[in-house]
């Protein structure tokens, strides 16, 4: 039974996994052998598609994703740790309420509010700006940011900051000796959370930017052209597009659930 | 120990007015980390929604700009008369609550899965949280075109190989449009709901379920009775998130079908009457329609949260 149970669990995982692996070997096929049924798995393995792909120029698109992508994460870090530890450790009154706001900005639809933002981004003369993209980012993962650094700081002993409080620490000492061990696993989590979802997002990068600040996301769909083969060359796109989000994904596994969870779970 | 602070703070005799001026400000001390946050997140989020709840109430198209003005809830009674829009809430709605419900159970599965010790766990865990890490938009562009294409994509190309030449080789998307794109966000989403529920089957306390083996309890009654009321706030805390990304879907949508053959939720359906309609007026009273709708089961959800936030307080 045990042993059964151990089979399920390896063919699920190799199921789930195979779309992946899928990808991963078309890319490195050549496009007539990627675009053969029954599929040709031994196909010789070549790496014209990637070539190809960083022939294209993917380089603009790339960066602008990393700038929005890190430039959002620090800005939310800085708003969000303060935010937190007016809701944790030093509470405001009324700190649930607060919390909850935020949360709930996060089931508003961001397409209920992307006419506006469109409107305004075209009079500022923001459209296809790399910095306005960062602004939405981070609006988009601060509710998430705050609910993850607040569970983290809930977490900081109460009594021990008394204990230095009575001692005479002061405040950065305080910070840097009792909350700063707590916090910077939640630091951790908060920032890989908040890099996948600004490297993932689409809508607004599509609706927002063009040729300048277009990100990776959008350039991937543009990626497919009406003729010829290009089924290969999607598929090298889409991995190197997906390497940083696999990558760190896998590197930090636990941060990634605490993350998701918001803190829920640590 | 507050209180015994408070209590000496109380006995401190100070003048009354002084303690007000003094009290104000220590509180606004308290409030000052706070501020940055909510003030950018009312700023970004809430006056966007103002100003779409202004929009909707126009006539304000962009192909024709003179012509602006008050249009009062005629873009409401046509958004509930536009047959795509009507069918945009029925799509949003069986899309959310399929892909919700079937990555919860298959999450489940495999949490139970891999809450048990077999050989090679940490490999098979790690390929399980692939799908979650692939872009989505490459995801929904792999599905598509490596896996769905009738000529060559991998589904057909496995029938190929199991039943030979005269396989049958169904058109996936044009067949079935909206079980396409579910199928694509339920592989990208069990993963998701599998790690929160295996985080919660993990924090589980041992000794109850050895006391209740020892009792004699089968392993049905343990689930049943130990391992599903103490995954209850877990299965809602990954259907609450869950809906709350989902609902928003436009990448799959967008990729797969290009809207198409009635799977245009919400979020595509509006993006496309600001995009390519340009009738602003009617696109903001979409937007608020899905707000509304939002609200609704928002309220249900933070319900849920405030329940878990609770328990912690508890805790």
């Amino acid at each position: 039974m045990s042993r059964i149970l151990g089979l399920a669990a390896w063919f699920a995982g190799l199921l789930f996994f195979a779309p992946v692996a899928w990808m991963v070997l078309t890319s490195l096929h050549s496009e007539p052998d990627a675009a053969t049924n029954p599929p040709s798995l031994a196909a010789p393995v070549t790496f014209d598609s990637y070539a190809a792909f960083f022939d294209s120029d993917p380089w603009p698109p790339l960066i602008n994703s990393l700038s929005a992508s890190i430039g959002s994460t620090v800005l939310v870090l800085l708003l969000a740790i303060p935010a937190a530890y007016a809701l944790s450790i030093k509470k405001v009154e009324k700190w649930s309420d607060v919390l909850f706001f935020f949360l709930s900005t996060k089931m508003l639809p961001v397409v209920a509010g992307l006419l506006p933002i469109y409107l305004v981004a075209q009079y500022t003369g923001m459209l296809d700006n790399i910095s306005f993209l960062v602004v939405l980012y981070t609006s988009m993962n601060l509710p998430i940011a705050v609910w993850l650094m607040r569970s983290f700081l809930a977490e900081v002993p109460g009594e021990i900051l008394e204990a230095a409080a009575l001692d005479g620490a002061g405040l950065v000492t305080t910070l840097r000796r009792v909350v700063a061990p707590v916090a910077m696993p939640g630091i951790a989590a908060t920032s890989l959370i908040c890099f996948i979802f600004s490297w993932n997002e689409l809508l607004f990068a599509r609706v927002l930017t063009g040729v300048v600040a277009g990100t990776a996301p959008v350039y991937l769909t543009g990626f497919v052209t009406s003729q010829g083969l290009f089924l290969a060359k999607v598929c090298a796109a889409a991995v190197v597009v997906s390497l940083p989000v696999l990558v760190a994904g896998f590197a930090a596994q636990d941060k990634l659930v605490q993350g998701l969870s918001l803190g829920a779970v640590k | 120990m507050t209180a015994v602070r408070e209590a000496v703070a109380r006995a401190e005799p100070r003048p009354p007015a002084r303690t007000g001026q003094v009290k104000a400000a220590a509180r606004w001390v308290r409030r000052a980390p706070l501020l940055p946050a909510l003030v950018f997140t009312i700023v970004v989020t809430q006056l966007p929604f103002v100003a779409t709840l202004v929009i909707s109430l126009m006539r304000w198209n962009s192909l024709d700009p003179t012509n602006r003005g008050f249009a009062g809830i005629d873009n409401y009674t046509a958004v509930f008369t536009d047959p795509d829009l009507r069918s945009a809430i029925g799509v949003t709605a069986v899309l959310t609550a399929t892909v919700v419900l079937v990555s919860l159970v298959l999450g489940l599965g495999l949490a139970l899965l891999l809450d048990r010790k077999f050989a090679g766990r940490g490999l098979v865990r790690t390929m399980l949280i692939a799908p979650f890490l692939v872009v989505p938009v490459a995801a929904a562009l792999l599905w598509k075109h490596a896996l769905y294409n009738p000529e060559y994509g991998l589904l057909n190309g496995v029938l190929t190989w199991l039943f030979g030449a005269d396989a049958p080789q169904p058109e996936w998307i044009s067949g079935m449009p909206l079980l396409a794109v579910e199928a694509s966000l339920v592989w990208q989403w069990t993963p998701f709901m599998m790690l929160i529920l295996l985080a919660g089957l993990q924090s589980r306390p041992q000794d109850a379920v050895e006391a209740a083996r020892i009792d004699g309890a089968t392993p049905w009654q343990v689930f049943r009775y130990l391992t599903l009321p103490h995954l209850r706030q877990y299965l809602e805390l990954g259907a609450l998130l869950g809906s709350i990304y989902i609902v928003q879907n436009f990448d799959a949508v967008f990729t797969i079908t290009s809207g198409g053959l009635g799977t245009a939720n919400l979020p595509y359906t509006i993006y496309q009457t600001f995009y390519q309609a340009h009738d602003y007026g009617q696109a903001s009273a979409a937007g608020v329609v899905v707000v509304v709708g939002s609200i609704v089961i928002a309220t249900f959800a933070l319900r849920v949260v405030s329940s878990l936030l609770r328990e912690e307080v508890r805790g």
